[in-house]
């Protein structure tokens, strides 16, 4: 399995740091090396917000992504900044209800999925970051589809338990934008 | 027949006070009350900077010398880890009503179920008489040689009146040791607080109005006329708070 | 207790505090530990221990004195600003021999800085972090595994020596999430016959104290003190070696910036630079034996490190400037790319070509 070294970015409070938890959660349940790291301070509220997620057979070196190879952003600000990080044959993902402009690399794979707007129509405002993510997997392969739900259980607080089933039905939707 | 003798809660070793100095009565008021309830051996002294710093010397039992204004800090951490002992830290002005003033308010705000023993003799005795939070308007000092000027030196603080503010002590008196009646009020006052540690009640503090003779430049005998004319009229003496009283159990 | 679970650095730290029998924390807010405090909060009071938030650092440090001096295990965390204020009460644990543990995850200085990662504590932790003559086991975690190894080694060490220790973390350290096996429960900690317990009116009364007027006596106490200290430099240096078999080159960094160095050196050996790495793990005592033999071997160091070359110098010292020590740094919270590390290492090794 290929080493994924991902960034997930966007606004505060749009979920980024969840959706970067459950990759590193299934990637626990795989065994795998990994790190999160998430950015920290002020800016976490309300601000910009970002996490570094790696996925790795080998031990992992820096836990800061300098160059991703796969990058999911939430906002124009953050494509903007991380745009030109990606390594060649990298892959984009754009929530593409909050970004109108497309990306402007020709070296790598661009996915627009109109995250928000789908979240709003399916009556879960809150998780347009779990249809992008869904995207990212059914896409990178970064981790396996099946290992998910317990992924999902472990990163999902006790008190909000009963969102387990919008959370999966967002993965679900968004893979299934991935023809 | 034995009709005076030393408490057993203090060491042999001589007090280095000055002539005339209060600390002594105190000292022996506490180890009396340490006697009288039968605590020594579970009983945790606190000694910070001070000229009460080497009471881990005169207290027989377990003993901590602190960092200046810290003792109410060590005072918590000590009681959090063994509850059941009985924790008191004796403290002079500068140490509980200046630099540790922040730990004397929280500690008592709280509820720590500790004892405080204050010595409020107007004056910082150990570095050589200057002035303390608690000089009263005009006194001279080291450091306030034209007298204490509330203009650019502010105004004394009464700690039981400040602390009396809060919800949470238990118990709040102010006492002397400048005669014999007073003395045994302080004894009784001094017993209360550390009774009503043993019985759980929490956060006790006796204010102890002192002399400094040597720092004051007084003799001894002047000294402990000058509480009574010029230091009571400002820290009266009395229960400024007492929830055995007010029937307020914790 | 031999399942892998995911953390973040400051989370494992708490945890594997209270693994190690620590029941008593105390602690004020400060950015990037807080998540020590708030995990505290949760645990201690389900398991009988004190999670107290201080009036202040100054405080915190204080009711550690206390706990300390009734043999008991007892924690403090902070970051820079809040270490500035911990370090009278430190210097009084050390004076009075009282283990304790600090932990500083560091953020940028000196006054109030920023929040971001750095390690420009390292002078304040390794030269005895107070007033007065003495110093504190520093240890320097690079992976959350570590944040918690080193945290039960730090208890462990600091009660042997009679001493307080302090894990020296940076920011992302604390705030990174990875895979880490918990140490097993320490089911008993040893018997303190110096603790301040209450005589039972069975022995003479302990007294917990710094203070010496007899200048003979407070000599005698340091002596004592550093013949100990000398103990430690030569039995509990920590740290590890990558890829300095065959190196020319070594590299010296810790915590973060020894990541990213990784990735420097894996990446110039492809580029056919022989370059290794010298991780210390403790930094007081510093480990000197192994900087020692690299001298011999290679051509130079390099320092990574984000400060402005505090760790160098001792460096230089251990090797007594044998060989040249450059200084790769970035410091105020930025954090030096592997790139960069990589561009100091072919520098560095040009210079010798």
């Amino acid at each position: 399995m290929a080493n994924h070294e991902i960034i997930i970015a966007g606004f505060g409070g749009q979920g980024l740091l969840f959706s970067g938890k459950v990759l590193a959660y299934a990637g626990l349940l795989e065994n795998r090396e990994l790190s999160w790291l998430p950015s920290y301070g002020p800016e976490m509220r309300g601000g910009t917000a970002n996490c570094n997620v790696i996925l790795s057979d080998t031990p992992v070196g820096s836990p800061i992504v300098q160059h991703p190879n796969v990058l999911m952003v939430m906002n124009l600000p953050s494509l903007d900044k991380y745009e030109a990080d990606v390594v060649p044959g990298g892959a984009i993902f754009v929530d593409s209800t909050l970004i109108a402009r497309k990306v402007e690399r020709t070296d790598v794979e661009a996915y627009y999925v109109p995250a928000t707007q789908m979240a709003n129509e399916m009556g879960f405002p809150g998780l347009a970051n779990m249809i992008l993510l869904g995207a990212v997997i059914k896409v990178t392969g970064c981790i396996s589809e099946e290992g998910l739900p317990a992924a999902l259980k472990k990163v999902i607080p006790a008190r909000k338990a009963d969102l387990f089933d919008a959370n999966m039905a967002a993965l679900k939707a968004g893979a299934d934008c991935i023809k | 027949m034995v009709v005076f003798e030393k408490p057993k809660a203090l060491t042999d070793a001589v007090l280095h006070y000055c002539p005339g100095c209060t600390h002594g009565i105190v000292h022996r008021l506490v180890a009396e009350a340490i006697d009288e309830l039968g605590i020594e051996g579970r009983t945790i002294g606190i000694a910070p900077v001070g000229c009460s710093v080497m009471a881990y010397d005169y207290f027989a039992c377990d003993m901590i010398e602190a960092s200046h204004g810290r003792a109410p800090a060590v005072a918590t951490g000590v009681k959090r880890a063994l509850p059941d002992n009985i924790v008191f830290a004796y403290q002079g002005d500068g140490d509980l009503a200046s630099i540790g003033l922040c730990e004397t308010v929280s500690t008592a705000a709280r509820g720590e179920n500790v004892t405080i023993i204050f010595i409020n003799n107007a004056i910082y005795g150990m570095t050589g008489g200057q002035m303390a939070p608690t000089s009263l308007i005009g006194q001279v000092t080291q450091t306030s040689p034209y007298g204490r000027d509330p203009k650019t030196q502010g105004y004394p603080i009464n700690i039981c009146e400040l602390l009396a503010t809060l919800d949470a002590p238990y118990y709040l008196e102010r006492v002397t040791v400048n005669s014999v009646p007073h003395v045994r009020q302080a004894k009784k006052a001094i017993k209360k607080a550390f009774q009503n540690q043993v019985e759980g009640k929490g956060y006790s503090l006796i204010e102890v109005v002192s002399a400094c003779p040597t720092n004051w430049g007084m003799t001894p005998q002047k000294a402990l006329e000058w509480i009574e004319t010029d230091m009571l009229p400002r820290y009266p003496l009395g229960v400024y708070r007492d929830k055995d009283a007010e029937g307020k159990e914790n | 207790m031999s399942e892998k679970v995911l953390m973040k650095g400051n989370e494992a730290i708490a945890e594997a505090a209270i693994l190690a029998g620590c029941r008593h924390y105390f602690g004020y807010p400060i950015t990037p530990q807080t998540e020590v405090a708030a995990y505290m909060s949760k645990k201690m009071p389900k398991i009988g221990g004190t999670f107290l938030q201080a009036e202040s650092e100054i405080a915190a440090i204080n009711m550690v004195y206390g706990v300390a001096s009734t043999g008991k295990r007892a924690m403090t965390s902070s970051s820079s600003p809040g270490i500035s204020l911990k370090t009278e009460g430190i210097s009084y644990l050390a004076g009075a021999d009282l283990p304790a543990l600090i932990v500083n995850v560091q953020r940028g200085g000196p006054g109030l800085g920023g929040i971001q990662p750095s390690q420009s504590d390292y002078f304040l932790a390794t030269r005895g972090p107070g007033h007065g003559d003495f110093h504190v086991l520093v240890f320097a975690p690079s992976s959350v595994q570590e944040m918690a190894d080193l945290t039960s080694k730090a208890f462990e060490l600091a009660e042997k020596y009679r001493m307080p220790a302090m894990l020296l973390a940076d920011g992302t350290m604390g705030q990174m999430m990875e895979p880490v096996v918990l140490p097993e429960p320490v089911e008993t900690v040893a018997e303190k016959p110096w603790a301040v317990t209450g005589t039972k009116g069975e022995r003479e009364h302990n007294i917990i104290n710094s203070l010496y007027l007899k200048p003979a006596e407070l000599e005698q106490t340091n002596l004592d003190r550093f013949a100990r200290y000398k103990l430690i430099e030569e039995n509990e240096p920590m740290w590890e070696e990558f890829m300095m078999e065959d190196a020319e080159v070594c590299v010296v960094s810790t915590g973060i910036t020894a990541r990213v160095s990784r990735n420097a050196i894996v990446e110039a050996r492809k580029q056919g630079i022989k370059v290794g790495m010298i991780r210390p793990i403790t930094l007081w005592p510093f480990p000197k034996k192994p900087l020692v033999e690299a001298a011999d071997k290679v051509k130079s160091f390099i320092a990574v490190e984000l400060n402005m070359g505090q760790m160098k110098e001792d460096i230089e010292l251990a090797i007594r400037c044998k060989k040249d020590v450059a200084l790769c740094s970035r410091v105020g919270g930025m954090i030096p790319s592997p790139d960069e590390v990589l561009e100091a290492i072919k520098t560095t090794a040009g210079k010798e070509a």
